[in-house]
């Protein structure tokens, strides 16, 4: 019988192979790609009549985030939320169909987890280099060389964490203030949690945050049915009916090792030294893998020197046929979701109105009695301009006889992106036969640059109750 | 799996074929053969154990942690300080009520500014600027809450006989910034004798009748005719309500001509009979009002604030 007494165990130490192929390249691109877009865009200018010459800049201060020519009010947040659900659909779409494609090429973990390893490769060397340094004895030359690894990670860690702080204020002011000491505090503090956060998720802790702290990598596998592609290894081809087996003088070619029962499986172990959570993707499906198809990379490097064909580990479905239809109920359920999603989204953002109109009656009191006999009800008009210029409405009642005052004047003008309540006093005489509550409409119409330009607000005028 | 590989510089250098491993057990089997998995948290995990535990010791030296009888260790920071609103200065250990208190002071600091602009512009030109009128209104809600409502309720709406309403447009005491200010700021009594052993009850009733064909409300002239002699006459009215009975802002004499009724609810009666009850019942035990001063107890920008805010309600003049 095994038996440990150690409840705790260390983490045994990855050092993944380099690997050149299809997918490396792939997910190469998509590294350069993200990384363009993350660590630039702060600094694109862009023209606009008010607001900052920045594309993107979430200004918390004023509540309002500032997307390309598209600007979104604190009150827009649904906006997110069905960014969100669309997100979380497209994940789940894409993942029924192929797995794990968010984690082996997109998900930020793989991405930093790359370049920290790429920089350890350029430092310290490839994989046996690696191991034979991080087994040696702590020279001078070890010290060095780890060093270095870590300064440059913390560079590249520092450089992440600042430039997420660059989204949140103007970043060619923010730069220099925050190399003068005069930034303000929070963009230390959020620069110095994503430093080490980043550091230490991507440096030290690396796979484990897949395998330990992901919620995502758990609750995947509801996702996966038998025809959801996933990067596999084909046991029959690989192992036949003798197992794998070292190419070595006495059967050099396929057929040799087809006649004796050798699988294609050559039993290099490439496969298992690019894997970046240390796994062994011969022994099937396991929760560790993350789907980044480097071992088919690898392996596929090795087909090809031997002369043997490709893809012995390739994507593919758990179907007895090995084939995906990925025109499943489930997927399509998801696709159509998504679709609605993205639809009802563009169609709110399209559609978004250049002034935005809330009604609050004043509820205490309800009514007033005046002097000539009228009563009078008070609401505050919250007008908010969505547009970047000054522009003036008008507000009239519809649907009732009555008089309103709004002071200072019936025509409201509002500056760039500002909100205004306006006070309005409706009054009409008091009419015992009335209902106590009547119903009207608020209609705020344009004027000028705004014409054509309609809002409505329903709201309830209320009468005193005769005894 | 849980050779070190720092340790070990045999393994899997060269890659061997990995048999699936057995699962290790904890190795101890409850009759005869219920075991228990062992799958060991990582190591690093058992650190950060260990590393909130230090942290929770240097918690202690520093912040306020365990108590101790009625008191409680405070931690050796002495460093927190501020100023209250009475101009007490205090040092002290670290707690959130000090911090709200920091929080209190420079709110003040960044109020006394807005306060003096205040102080030295004139009614007629906060009004026409839309950010003063703003800070205004928004102290001065919070001065109300404390001070007036309890009797002029929320948003001004007072009770008929007892508190005057401050959203409707007729003011006993006047309805100008000015009027509003100083009434806030003397006080005032209103004063209505009561007329019980000088007028008989139907004498009172046809004053009563008098009053309601003062805004319009009468249905018996003739009664109405006779309480005007009174009213008039030998009951003195005019000489607080005038002749026309608009009444006298310099004494506070209700307006009986419009359609507001401050002491007898009289819109709220349904029938004429009601309607000459509520004012009969006025004539004959008075009613005496009191509006405290605030000068001693509102500073004079406070005052100035509530003018603003209650010339706001809806019905200022």
């Amino acid at each position: 019988m095994n038996v440990t007494s150690d409840p705790y165990v260390p983490r045994e130490p990855i050092f993944p192979r380099s690997v050149k192929g299809r997918y490396r390249s792939i997910k190469y691109a998509i590294l350069l790609l993200a990384y363009g877009v993350y660590f630039l865009l702060p600094w694109l200018p862009w023209a606009r009549e008010h607001g900052p010459g920045q594309a993107v800049i979430f200004d918390l201060i004023n509540r309002r985030f500032y997307l390309f020519d598209l600007v979104v009010y604190a009150q827009d947040i649904f906006w997110l939320a069905g960014l969100l659900i669309i997100g979380a659909l497209l994940l789940f779409f894409v993942t029924g169909i192929a797995g794990r494609v968010f984690c082996g090429y997109f998900c930020f973990q793989t991405l930093w987890t790359d370049v920290f390893q790429f920089i350890e490769r350029l430092v310290q060397g490839e994989r046996n280099a690696r191991i034979k340094l991080a087994c040696g004895a702590w020279n001078a030359r070890k010290i060095s060389l780890m060093s270095v690894t870590w300064l440059l990670w913390l560079l590249v860690a520092f450089v992440t964490g600042f430039s997420f702080v660059l989204y949140w204020g103007r970043a060619p002011q923010l730069f220099i203030a925050f190399f003068t000491g005069a930034a303000p505090f929070p963009a230390y503090a959020t620069t110095l949690f994503l430093t080490a956060s980043t550091f230490v998720m991507a440096g030290l802790a690396r796979e484990q945050v897949c395998t330990y702290m992901c919620p995502y990598a758990r609750f995947q596998a509801v996702m996966f049915d038998e025809h959801t592609l996933i990067v596999a290894y084909d046991t029959q081809r690989g192992e036949a009916t003798q197992g794998r087996h070292k190419p070595d003088k006495t059967v050099l070619q396929r057929e040799q090792r087809q006649q004796i029962g050798y699988g294609d499986c050559i039993d290099c172990g490439y496969c298992v030294q690019v894997c970046p959570t240390g796994i062994d993707i011969r022994n099937g499906l396991q929760y560790q893998c993350i789907s980044c198809a480097l071992c088919i990379d690898a392996c596929n490097s090795i087909m090809d020197a031997v002369h043997f064909p490709p893809n012995l580990i390739r994507y593919t479905a758990q179907t007895p046929a090995k084939r995906s239809i990925w025109l499943q109920p489930k997927n399509m359920a998801y696709g159509l979701a998504l679709l609605v999603a993205s639809i009802l989204l563009v169609w709110s953002v399209a559609n978004r109105k250049p002034i935005e109109l809330g009604v609050e009656q004043v509820r205490q009191p309800l009514y007033v009695m005046l002097s000539d006999g009228h009563v009078q009800n008070h609401y505050i008009l919250k007008l908010n301009n969505k547009t970047s210029q000054t522009v003036s409405y008008t507000i009239d009642l519809q649907g009732m006889q009555a008089e309103w005052i709004a002071r200072p004047d019936k025509v409201i003008t509002l500056l760039p992106e500002q909100s205004q309540n306006v006070d309005v006093l409706v009054k009409q005489p008091q009419n015992i036969s009335a209902q106590v509550q009547q119903s009207f409409t608020f209609v705020v119409s344009g004027v000028e640059l705004m014409q054509g330009v309609r809002i409505t607000h329903d709201a309830t005028f209320f009468n005193p109750e005769v005894h | 799996m849980s050779r070190r590989l720092m340790n070990n510089p045999q393994v899997n250098i060269m890659s061997t074929d990995k048999k699936p491993q057995s699962t290790q057990t904890t190795g101890h089997a409850w009759d005869g053969d219920l075991q228990e998995f062992n799958n060991p948290l990582p190591r690093w995990w058992l650190w950060s154990f260990y590393a909130t535990v230090v942290f929770a010791l240097i918690y202690w030296v520093f912040y306020p942690a365990w108590p101790i009888g009625k008191s409680y260790t405070k931690g050796v920071m002495n460093t927190v300080e501020y100023t209250t609103a009475q101009g007490k200065h205090v040092v002290t250990h670290w707690n959130t009520r000090a911090l709200y208190e920091q929080d209190m002071q420079a709110a003040r600091a960044a109020q006394a500014p807005l306060l003096k602009a205040l102080d030295q512009t004139s009614y007629a030109d906060i009004l026409k600027d839309a950010e003063k009128l703003k800070f205004a209104k928004s102290m001065a809600k919070v001065l109300y809450a404390d001070n007036c409502q309890a009797c002029h309720q929320a948003g001004g709406a007072g009770i008929i006989g007892k508190y005057p309403n401050l959203a409707d447009d007729d003011w006993l005491w006047g309805g100008s910034f000015e009027q509003i200010q100083n009434t806030i700021k003397e006080g005032h009594t209103g004063m209505m004798p009561g007329f019980k052993g000088r007028l008989d009850d139907a004498q009172i009733d046809a004053v009563a009748e008098y009053v309601l064909t003062l805004s319009g409300q009468s249905s018996d002239a003739k009664m109405s005719q006779r309480g005007r002699q009174i009213f008039e006459g030998e009951g003195g009215c005019i000489s607080c309500h005038t002749q026309k009975g608009t009444g006298n802002i310099a004494m506070g004499s209700a307006n009986l001509t419009d359609k507001i009724w401050t002491i007898a609810d009289v819109s709220a009666a349904k029938t004429a009979l009601a309607k000459r009850a509520a004012i009969h019942q006025v004539v004959l035990n008075g009613v005496t009002r009191k509006m405290p001063t605030w000068k001693e107890r509102l500073s004079p920008t406070e005052i100035k604030m509530l003018a603003i805010y209650v010339h706001e309600l809806g019905g200022g003049k």
